[in-house]
């Protein structure tokens, strides 16, 4: 009964004849699903990322203790069955901590997101699409942004506009876009001479409804993969703000700065900084695994 | 009658695809002395997969399998890559389509010729590139020496594609195979590309594959004709007998194209019988 | 339909320009089907693109519907004239279907009832419903000719420009394109202008037709002198030669030729 059940799925996901979009759609997502699937090493970055907004999501019920509540009498004790990561320079439970501070990294890294991933899009497609003096002024506007190192303008940012975990973020976002703006625009390059373009041109349509709807969906891919391989990038930078006390504030658990207070405990009571350094390193090898895996199924070559 | 220059006794190949395999090839058969065998198909009848699988270079997941695939007396199947890679480009050489993707963008076309000598028998540079020259001449490419230090997009398609046959015939193969030669070029320049064919192949008395979809130019230019349809020949014959095809498909085929001495309102279409396809 | 006079288009500029089209005069008339021959870099495609409005810079006067095509270029003109490509793989966006791609001109053109337009167009060139939502990867060559032509067909256009519609496709599938060509004309009372390399689809699909070489129309006859073998220029008569397949003697007198 099950096996009918999945082969008449199946049938319907991989059939020739689609009797909607809806069908069509889904059916090329299965098919990039089970391409992907081959790779065990991507599908295992897949499971970590997944892992990652899971305990994100789960954190008030995963946690032991509560992340923030000290405990001076406990403080600085190795792990054992009560604290399975041990304890903080303030007793707090570091297990609890860390399951919260994927909270604090998911928030950070998907807001940079959200951020970077079309401000990019967008202003590459129309640099590329249009080319001429839009280009240049894009592509300058772009140099500008590309010029500064990360951390150090992050470091003026802060210092400016005050420590914080939104500055952290805009920080990061400024300086992270240019990339993506420079792959969306040489894909465009490529993609504005091909004949479906011009066809949509003899159909009328204005150069704005051609960037959206024929050449952004195809730079789609490259920008996806590009975000996935960066966001090891992103997570690290926002350690190092939060290792340099100007990403998230206490008492709010973050990894960075979890390292941060716990490196002067390294020697004798390794665990404070040990673990969140374990967290950050196997979620930026999830995230490179996951993005590696992305670009062989959604390469434009192999399309 | 000499022993055949290349004896093929059913060959087949075959792609292993997450779809499922892909029979290209399907138990061919078929031999060539020293003439011209031309052979016809459209895309996916197996023509090119045929022609490559001659010279070794189907690679996984493909698999050939073949009871007899002989080149002058040489078993082509159990040679090992290193065997196969003399006797490529010596014994047996390939032009392909076109020639922008054959040559080598960043060196000079005159010395793509010289390495193709050299890589042959110990040969001093001078004499290498004194027999290249010769060889552009032998082509008709007037000015060998200039054309000589040129790179490959500075040359015509037509020009492009006689250096490829200088490159391919400089080390006097005894078998030719040309996939499809000319179908990137203008009609014009293929027709003298095709004389200056026509002319080597002649002079050193070679075997000539021309693998073509274009069924009035294989029947003009070769001495014997084979159509392959998903994978299978189903008609072979003389050049000169095409009009008398046999095979449906064929009839089908060559009524269906347009001619300019016959004014029709509809041509004629092909109807695919599934049993071509046992 | 179509009146080009004097027509240069030149690409590039200085050392490196080349002079595409040159003095180019052309008339086409409503209803009528034309052909346009010559061998690459003749000069044949940029007329077609001129016409079609996909370039710019170009000198003369292009009037297509008795309107200067440079005046006009509104938007109801894309209502007027379509165009199909010669590229049955690069002329569809690889990421939408077949609905996607058929109904976008109706939608910019915000026309009503756009699902029973695109159902009707599909049928007209031969295609079910079952290919309606597919993937242009999932089809073959003759399909997504098939369905560029009902792309173009959609808008309702007075005027077809062709470049090359068969060129790209199997033997036996360019004769159902052709004759589909042949039908949907006849059907709709079609203008054709078509640009080809293969004069035997031009003799077949067209009423008459002009030879083009370096950018030059080099001589203009109907399909019925061509069939009848009374064209005069060399270029011409060297064309026709070269359709019937290789001849070593004609091969010859091409070298002496120089």
């Amino acid at each position: 009964m099950n096996n009918a059940v999945t082969t008449s799925w199946k049938q319907w996901l991989l059939t020739d004849e689609p009797d909607s979009r809806f069908q069509a759609r889904s059916g090329r997502l299965y098919i990039a699903w089970r391409s992907f699937s081959r790779n065990h090493l991507a599908v295992f970055g897949l499971i970590i990322v997944v892992a990652l907004i899971l305990v994100a999501l789960f954190a008030p019920w995963l946690s032991s203790h509560s992340p923030v509540g000290q405990n001076l009498q406990i403080r600085l004790s190795p792990p054992d069955a009560t604290h399975w990561f041990g304890t903080d320079e303030l007793g707090r439970d570091v297990y609890s901590r860390i399951a919260y501070g994927a909270r604090t990294t998911l928030y950070i890294v998907g807001l940079v997101v959200i951020i970077v991933g079309p401000v990019g899009l967008l202003v590459g497609a129309i640099a590329g699409y249009f080319g001429g003096w839009v280009d240049a002024i894009l592509m300058r506007i772009t140099d500008v942004f590309l010029a500064f190192p990360r951390l150090i303008l992050a470091l003026a940012f802060v210092a400016a506009l005050g420590p914080g975990i939104g500055n952290a973020i805009i920080a990061i976002a400024i300086t992270a876009w240019p990339p993506y703006a420079r792959v969306a625009r040489a894909e465009t390059i490529t993609l504005r001479n091909s004949e479906f373009v011009d066809a949509a041109r003899l159909q009328g349509a204005s150069p704005l409804r051609i960037v959206a709807r024929q050449i952004m969906p195809l730079c789609l891919s490259s920008v996806l993969v590009r975000l996935t391989l960066d966001m090891a990038g992103i997570i690290l930078t926002a350690a190092g703000l939060g290792f340099l006390g100007l990403g998230a504030q206490p008492p709010l658990p973050e990894w960075g700065a979890m390292i941060s207070t716990g490196r002067q405990y390294i020697l004798d009571q390794w665990w404070v900084a040990t673990f969140p350094g374990l967290a950050i390193f196997i979620v930026s090898l999830g995230f490179n695994l996951l993005g590696d895996g992305l670009r062989d199924v959604l390469d434009p070559k192999q399309s | 009658m000499s022993a055949p220059l290349l004896e093929v006794e059913n060959l087949s190949v075959r792609f292993a695809t997450p779809k499922g395999d892909i029979d290209a090839v399907r138990s061919i058969s078929f031999q060539l002395g020293r003439e011209r065998l031309g052979i016809v198909g459209e895309s996916g009848s197996g023509k090119s997969v045929t022609a490559k699988a001659i010279l070794g270079l189907v690679r996984a997941p493909g698999k050939v399998h073949a009871d007899t695939l002989r080149f002058d007396g040489i078993d082509l199947l159990h040679q090992n890559e290193r065997a196969l890679r003399d006797i490529r480009g010596q014994r047996i050489s390939m032009v392909m389509q076109d020639p922008k993707f054959s040559l080598n963008p960043v060196m000079k076309v005159g010395k793509q010729i010289s390495e193709a000598i050299q890589a042959h028998g110990r040969i001093p540079s001078k004499v290498a590139i004194q027999k290249s020259i010769d060889m552009l001449n032998a082509v008709r490419i007037r000015d060998p020496e200039h054309v000589y230090h040129s790179y490959p997009h500075e040359v015509s398609g037509g020009m492009g594609q006689r250096i490829m046959l200088a490159t391919m015939l400089a080390t006097n193969p005894d078998l030719l195979i040309a996939d499809e030669p000319t179908s990137a070029l203008d009609v014009t320049v293929q027709t003298q590309v095709l004389a200056i064919l026509d002319d080597l192949v002649s002079e050193r008395g070679m075997g000539l594959i021309f693998v073509s979809h274009d069924l009035n130019l294989v029947a003009s230019f070769c001495d014997r004709v084979l159509v392959m349809y998903a994978g299978r020949i189903v008609e072979s014959c003389s050049a000169s007998e095409l009009r008398q095809a046999k095979h449906p498909y064929t009839i089908g085929l060559l009524d269906s194209l347009p001619r300019i001495d016959q004014q029709r309102t509809t041509l004629p279409t092909l109807q695919r019988d599934p049993a071509w396809l046992t | 339909m179509i009146r080009i006079d004097n027509l240069n288009v030149v690409f590039g500029r200085g050392d490196r320009s080349v002079h595409a089209v040159r003095n180019t005069n052309l008339e086409v008339e409503a209803g009528e089907s034309f052909g346009l021959v010559g061998e690459s870099g003749s000069g044949k495609t940029t007329v077609l693109r001129v016409i079609a409005g996909l370039i710019e810079s170009w000198n003369g006067s292009v009037q297509v519907n008795d309107q200067d095509i440079r005046k006009q270029r509104g938007f109801e003109s894309f209502r007027h004239t379509q165009m199909v490509f010669q590229d049955p793989y690069g002329a569809l966006h690889p990421r939408h279907t077949v609905d996607t791609i058929v109904s976008e001109p109706a939608r910019i053109h915000k026309l009503t009832y756009v699902e029973q337009r695109v159902t009707d167009v599909l049928l007209n060139v031969g295609l079910g419903s079952r290919f309606r939502y597919r993937y242009p990867h999932q089809l073959s060559g003759g399909q997504r000719q098939r369905v560029a032509i009902a792309r173009a067909l959609i808008l309702q256009p007075r005027l077809l420009l062709l470049d090359e519609p068969t060129s790209a496709l199997d033997v036996s599938v360019q004769a159902e394109v052709l004759n589909l060509l042949s039908k949907l004309r006849e059907e709709h009372g079609l203008t054709y202008l078509l640009v080809s390399h293969d004069l035997a689809v031009v003799a077949h699909l067209c009423d008459r037709l002009a030879v083009m070489q370096h950018g030059r129309i080099v001589e203009t006859m109907t399909a019925q002198q061509l069939r009848t073998n009374q064209p005069s220029h060399e270029y011409t008569r060297t064309l026709m030669k070269a359709s019937e397949g290789y001849d070593r003697a004609h091969a010859a007198s091409l070298f002496n030729m120089g």
